[in-house]
């Protein structure tokens, strides 16, 4: 049985004239925490939005649940989006509403739950984040790590199966950090969820990752575990993983 | 969803697709006598599952639920500890709390605008002489988008307006043959209110608003914490060149404004009431006193102040990211427009009131 949750073939990204993926091939396998990193600008973010559809790929195939998306229409891809759940960098809550206002969105839209249902969801979901207490708060009034933690809460208001991290860790203090990863990992654990997460942080790429796809100037240079990555004897990937090292 | 005796037996998925129609089911059902839920049917379940289980163990607290598969003990496992009673609301403030509470808030606004005032003034003063901490050609800049950049509008419906006042008021005069009239109407109106009036509402909603969503996106930003950094004063950077091109721009589009309208009137008493131009225009600098024209000129320059004034205090006290920004820039027309009027009505009391 193919165990891959998604598989990208061939998907070349532009800006223009200017290549940011070029000829990327991967398979993403379910249950596991795959961490697409690589230096500033090596092209992470752009293929996590390849993926996701929300940029358009210059030519490739990308298949999620097994479904090519490149060339679903917006009905189709809405149901596959409510299967995959995505924390944007900054949280991207709206500002204009409560945390528990946030939460309810994709529970009013997706589901017909009763109201004292989703209430208990969102109760649920925020205690899951240790954030039961910002319940009633605005957005504003949260700080960086909670927006994350409230972003992410809002992110798995469905159970997704496929759950997508944008920089998860950037801005966190290393405290914070950790506890977001924590997170992270029990959403796999206990609830056997597949995560793709772009990072560079290598403390949160130490402590999460299963398996990861190494990029370098738009090329993919390695795809599989974190322990072989070290014996795969790519230049790039050692000076990456020497350069956090403290002696 | 089975009823034997008093056992309530669920089957397949517990999830969110399958639980609104078993609350639906719920209400057909007597469901009294229940003691026990099996679930030994139940072979998936998400979160909403497990928010429901917990909603029978409240609904029903004498109840057991038997036969619990692995699968979901260990999907009620992953959320223990996650269910509890609804988190309790912020109270919220009564009557004499909340009036208290906007008084404190008007007052602090209040104090917070005075120093802003202050400190625009003095770094304004400041700035006429000395040009250190302002970019540049910035109050050229400023003058060009604010003033020359609005001449067209405030032209066109300035000429408009006189146009619309004359033809309103000349079907009135003429009817008591007071044709002549018509100059010392649009003139007086022109040059005392609209003109000032009209323009400064213009002014406010193209450069006050451009001036609060601007610097409102600068502190979004943190441009404005960046220019502190780099040890310049923002005032001085930011806020100087709009409030000397406002300052000097006002004045002269507001002259254009009556000079403008009373053309447009002057189309209506020449092509309308068939007033000889040479005796239109002698009527209309016989009534038009320097004193009128100094106030209606002091007063568009009070009027440029508020419309600045407003426009960073709002931008500077924006809240929350780029919905705050759209807030505030509303808020800044709303509240200069409010302001230009109060000080109209102001003016006319301490120049007009005897």
């Amino acid at each position: 049985m193919n165990n891959n949750i998604i598989e990208v073939r061939n998907l070349i990204a532009r800006y223009g004239e200017k290549v940011i993926l070029d000829n990327i091939s991967v398979d993403i396998k379910a249950g596991e925490i795959t961490v697409i990193l690589g230096s500033s600008g090596c092209g992470k973010t752009t293929l996590l939005k390849n993926i996701l559809r929300l940029y358009e790929p210059y030519s490739g195939s990308v298949k999620i649940f097994d479904e090519e998306i490149t060339s679903m229409d917006e009905l189709e891809y809405n149901k596959v989006l409510k299967r995959i759940g995505v924390l944007f960098q900054g949280g991207a809550l709206l500002n204009s509403i409560s945390v528990a206002e946030n939460l309810a969105i994709p529970l009013e839209q997706h589901t017909k739950l009763p109201p004292e249902i989703m209430e208990r969801i969102i109760n649920l979901k925020l205690d899951l984040v240790n954030l039961a207490y910002a319940k009633y708060l605005s957005p504003s009034e949260l700080s960086g790590g909670m927006k994350k933690r409230v972003a992410l809460a809002r992110a798995i208001t469905l159970d997704p199966e496929l759950l997508f991290c944008d920089e998860p860790s950037a801005g966190l203090d290393p405290i914070t950090s950790a506890s977001l990863d924590k997170l992270i990992l029990n959403l796999k654990q206990k609830l056997k969820m597949s995560i793709v997460i772009v990072t560079h942080e290598l403390a949160s790429i130490h402590r999460i990752a299963d398996s990861i796809i190494f990029l370098h100037k738009g090329k993919l240079l390695y795809h599989g575990s974190l322990k072989d990555a070290g014996n795969a004897n790519i230049p790039e990937i050692d000076e990456f993983f020497e350069t956090g090292k403290f002696d | 969803m089975i009823i034997s005796e008093s056992t309530l037996s669920f089957e397949g998925a517990l999830n969110k697709e399958s639980i609104p129609d078993i609350m639906k089911e719920f209400v057909k059902v007597p469901l009294s006598g229940i003691r026990n839920f099996d679930l030994k049917l139940v072979d998936e379940i998400d979160s909403s599952g497990v928010v429901f289980i917990d909603y029978l163990r409240t609904r029903f607290p004498d109840a057991s639920f038997e036969n619990i598969s692995p699968e979901v003990e260990h999907t009620l496992n992953a959320f223990q500890g996650g269910l509890k009673d609804d988190i309790k609301q912020p109270v919220i403030p009564g009557y004499f709390e909340r009036t208290g509470e906007l008084i404190f808030q008007t007052l602090q606004q209040s104090r917070k605008v005075m120093y802003l005032l202050s400190d625009i003034l003095y770094w304004s003063v400041v700035g006429i002489f000395n040009h250190k901490g302002q970019r540049k050609d910035s109050v050229i800049q400023q003058m060009l988008l604010i003033g020359i950049d609005a001449i067209p509008i405030i032209a066109l419906l300035s000429f408009i307006l006189g146009l619309i006042l004359a033809l309103q008021s000349a079907a009135q005069l003429h009817q008591f043959g007071a044709d002549i009239y018509l100059a010392d109407l649009i003139s007086v109106t022109m040059v005392s209110e609209m003109g000032p009036i009209l323009t400064a509402i213009m002014v406010s909603g193209r450069s006050g608003s451009a001036i609060a969503s601007e610097i409102a996106t600068m502190t979004v930003t943190e441009e404005i914490d960046a220019l502190k950094m780099m040890a310049l004063n923002p005032i001085r950077f930011v806020v100087v060149p709009k409030f000397h091109a406002m300052t000097i721009c006002m004045p002269l589009l507001v002259t254009l404004s009556m000079f403008v309208g009373i053309l447009g009137g002057a189309i209506i008493g020449f092509y309308y009431l068939d007033i000889a131009p040479g005796l239109f225009w002698s009527r209309v600098f016989s009534v038009i006193s320097f004193r009128d024209f100094s106030i209606a000129l002091g007063k568009s320059i009070v009027f440029s102040w508020v419309i600045v004034i407003i426009g960073v205090y709002y931008g500077l006290n924006v809240k929350g990211g780029a919905e705050g920004v759209g807030k505030v820039t509303t808020a800044s027309v709303v509240a200069s427009i409010f302001w230009i009027i109060v000080l109209d009505a102001v003016n006319s009391m301490i120049f007009y009131y005897n």
